[in-house]
């Protein structure tokens, strides 16, 4: 931008000179051109720089944005960067904090096996009372069906989720009212059977009767028939036999009828009955089981009976039938010969006995009457015959069919028999194997509770066991601790007495010690006398110092004090705590370390600035034109701590120079041990003498302090 | 130690007049022998010799901070 500037400037200027072709004192019109662009390109150099320091800004929030250190970098250094940060891209993004993952808790399952198992046991028991019960009453039959019956409610109360323990004298008044209730049911349902049987077996008698009865007349009827029929009677016998016929006939229509009702009344009855025997079976009481099962086997019995005496009544009708059905016809031939004789010899009468008078015309025409009778007959016999013929394959068809009609009624009815029958059978043996399972479930049930007295014994036996290991415990710790306590108080005992013989004993020492300390105590004060010299004349050889020189070498004062102590192991100590420097050289007085202060202070001064990283000549040019601006106080009193800004060069020497002028030689000496960079270095010498010096002099104070302590210690008072 | 300033001020003071001299020298040599007697060489010169003298002080009295540093090959 400002080589454009210039440019431009420069053109400005070779304009101005080509425009004006002077040559003179081109810089002059150039500088008032250039003077007069230089309001534009001024504008240009301040536009210029808004764009750059805007870019400047605008690409250091975006970088910022992207790289968060640099953003923390830029808010460190410069300060209010962290408000435009905070204003251009929002507030920082704090670490990211891992968050634990939450424990899943255990999901608790509880087990519905303990409350089935304390259901189980209570009934168990209801179910053993129970069971105790019933044997005690009468008949065996309602007990088990008792125990079935507490056995289907025990399943039941199980299957219940809730299952509270009822009270036992609840408990057995429900069992008695229930049992009394299944009594009275059943003792009403027996009656109610046999009422129904009783009735059914008596009209169904009634009907076998009747239906016999009809047999007997129907058979009767047809005997008579038969008789009436082949016996050929003189008329009035006939007409009486026709009469006893026709009642025979009457009584046989009667007794048919009779029978036919009696049938129907029974099958009403019977009907009854199966309504009764279902409807108790309905109630499903064990009990009444078998009687309901005899008193179907009653049913079916009479079923047969009547159905049977009923097939008999009808093959007796259909005998009958055919019986009358011949003397009918039978009948009808005689009466069609009667017809045809009267007709031919209407003179003749019915009795043959007038055939005597006959002539013989009459005989002829009688003959060939008979004749062509004869060959009629003969003919219709033929005819007949074939006809028969005919009519007995119809009839045999016909037969056939009410053969197979017949049959399919008496299969059927056979097969609902034998159904029945097997029904019956069926229901017998699964009474017979409900009997057996309650027989078993009984002795079961008296084994759970054997079982369960056994384990109730094992179970006290056990408790039995703890009880007492926990008291014999007891009384063990009881007497231990009474032991205890007895050992404790003899040792008690036992332990003054010591401690009144060892007092006793060590008075006795006491005085004997005392006794040996004072004739040490003399050995000592003489030694602590010649200490105390050997120190007074090292101190002395310390005042030999001249004002640049250092002392003269300590060495032979040390020597005499290690001489003089030599069994002291502190002055030993201290007397090889000397530096060997002063031991060798000798250390500078404290005056000639304050008059070399101040050549050091000026040096200090004058390179305050130089250090590790400002050590150009330029930087030394600049030392020395502070160290010449600079005033501070000659003499300034230190404070009691330094803080950050009492670490100033200056500052430090003035400091160092009060303490120095007050005789405080080691405050000085650690305030110069505050200077850095090449002042430090440049006290490093002064430091180190004014260190060796402080070390001599401590050593020798101690030494002093250590003597006259001595001293003092080993003088007895008068 | 106080002197050593003392010292290095006398080394470097000395030791800059020589290099200016030379320089000096050296650049009225130049400007004779080859630039045509120009003032530029002369002027060259004496930049040069004051330079070196000026880089050498500052040698001197930054000596005692100056690390040394040794570059361990990784084996």
């Amino acid at each position: 931008m400002l080589r454009v500037c210039l440019k431009g400037a420069n053109s400005a200027a070779r304009k101005c000179l080509c425009g004006n072709g002077v040559p003179l004192h081109p810089l002059q019109q150039c500088r008032s051109y250039t003077s007069g662009g230089s309001g534009s390109s001024a504008g240009k150099i301040v536009a210029a720089s808004v764009l750059t320091m805007g870019g400047g800004v605008g690409g250091t929030i975006l970088y910022a944005n992207w790289d968060p250190k640099f953003r923390a970098n830029v808010e460190k250094s410069i300060p209010y960067s962290d408000q435009v940060f905070g204003l251009a891209l929002g507030p920082a993004a704090p670490p990211p904090v891992i968050n634990k993952p939450r424990k899943v808790e255990p999901v608790q399952i509880s087990s519905m096996s303990e409350v089935w198992k304390d259901s189980k046991q209570p009934k168990a028991k209801e179910v053993q009372r129970k069971a105790e019960q019933p044997d005690a009453e009468g008949p065996p039959a309602p007990a088990p069906q008792e125990t079935l019956e507490a056995a289907a409610k025990c399943t039941e109360c199980e299957h219940e989720p809730a299952v509270k323990e009822r009270p036992e004298g609840e408990v057995a008044a429900r069992l008695a009212e229930q049992d009394k209730a299944e009594q009275d049911l059943l003792t009403s349902l027996s009656s109610n059977l046999e009422d129904a049987l009783g009735s059914t077996a008596k009209v169904t008698l009634q009907a076998i009767g009747a239906q016999e009865a009809a047999l007997q007349a129907i058979a009767q009827h047809t005997r008579q028939l038969r008789e009436a029929m082949e016996a050929e009677a003189p008329p009035d016998k006939k007409s009486t036999q026709w009469r006893v016929l026709e009642d025979a006939l009457s009584e046989r229509s009667r007794s048919v009828d009779e029978a036919g009702a009696a049938v129907l009344k029974a099958k009403a009855e019977l009907d009854k009955l199966r309504g009764v025997i279902d409807g108790a079976k309905h109630l499903k009481i064990a009990a009444a089981r078998p009687s309901i099962l005899a008193a179907e086997e009653n049913l079916h019995s009479m079923v047969v009976d009547l159905d049977s005496v009923v097939t008999r009544v009808q093959t007796a009708q259909s005998e009958a039938k055919i019986v009358s059905q011949y003397s009918e016809l039978v009948n009808e031939a005689k009466a069609q010969f009667q017809k045809e004789l009267n007709s031919i010899t209407p003179e003749i009468q019915a009795n043959w006995k007038g055939l005597r008078k006959l002539t013989q015309d009459d005989l002829n025409s009688l003959i060939a009457h008979a004749h062509r009778r004869i060959d009629q007959l003969n003919r219709e016999l033929a005819e007949q015959r074939v006809r028969e013929q005919i009519h007995i394959d119809s009839a045999l068809e016909q037969q056939k069919l009410e053969d197979k009609k017949a049959l399919e009624v008496a299969i059927s009815t056979a097969l609902e028999h034998n159904r029945e029958q097997m029904r019956l059978e069926q229901e017998k043996k699964v009474e017979e194997t409900r009997e057996v399972m309650e027989a078993e479930m009984r002795t079961q049930l008296r084994r759970q509770a054997a079982a369960h007295t056994d384990h109730l014994r094992d179970v006290l036996k056990v408790q039995e066991q703890e009880l007492r290991s926990e008291a014999e415990e007891i009384l063990n710790s009881s007497l231990m601790e009474k032991e205890t306590e007895y050992r404790r108080l003899t040792q008690d005992q036992l332990d003054s007495f010591t401690l009144d013989m060892n007092a006793a004993y060590a008075r006795l020492k006491g005085m004997e010690e005392a006794i040996d300390s004072h004739v040490i105590a003399e050995e000592e004060a003489r030694k602590a006398h010649q200490l105390w010299l050997s120190v007074e004349a090292l101190n002395y050889t310390l005042k030999t110092a001249a004002l640049n020189d250092p002392t003269e070498p300590l060495e032979g004062a040390v020597q005499a004090i290690k001489e003089s102590c030599a069994e002291d192991e502190f002055a030993q100590a201290l007397a090889t705590a000397l530096p060997s420097e002063s031991l060798s050289r000798g250390v500078y007085s404290e005056a000639s370390l304050r008059a070399r202060f101040y050549t050091i202070r000026q040096l200090a001064r004058r390179v305050a600035l130089i250090d590790e990283t400002r050590n150009s000549l330029y930087q030394y040019f600049l030392s020395y034109l502070q160290a010449m601006l600079l005033f501070e106080k000659a003499q300034e009193a230190p404070p009691a701590k330094l803080s950050a800004e009492d670490l100033d060069t200056f500052k430090l020497l003035s400091y160092a120079a009060y303490s120095l002028e007050h005789g405080d030689l080691e405050l000085a000496a650690k305030l110069v041990n505050q200077l850095k960079g090449e002042s430090r270095r440049v006290a490093q010498d002064w430091l180190k003498e004014a260190r060796l010096t402080l070390e001599t002099k401590q050593v020798v104070s101690l030494l002093s302090a250590y003597a006259n302590a001595v001293g003092l210690g080993t003088t007895m008072a008068p | 130690m106080a002197e050593e300033q003392g010292r290095k001020w006398d080394r470097c003071l000395a030791d800059s007049a020589v290099k200016l001299a030379t320089g000096l020298g050296v650049g009225i040599v130049f400007s004779v022998l080859f630039f045509k007697r120009r003032t530029w060489p002369v002027v060259f010169g004496l930049g040069v010799g004051l330079g070196m003298g000026y880089s050498n002080c500052q040698q001197d009295f930054r000596s005692p901070y100056l690390l040394h540093g040794h570059m361990v090959k990784e084996q």
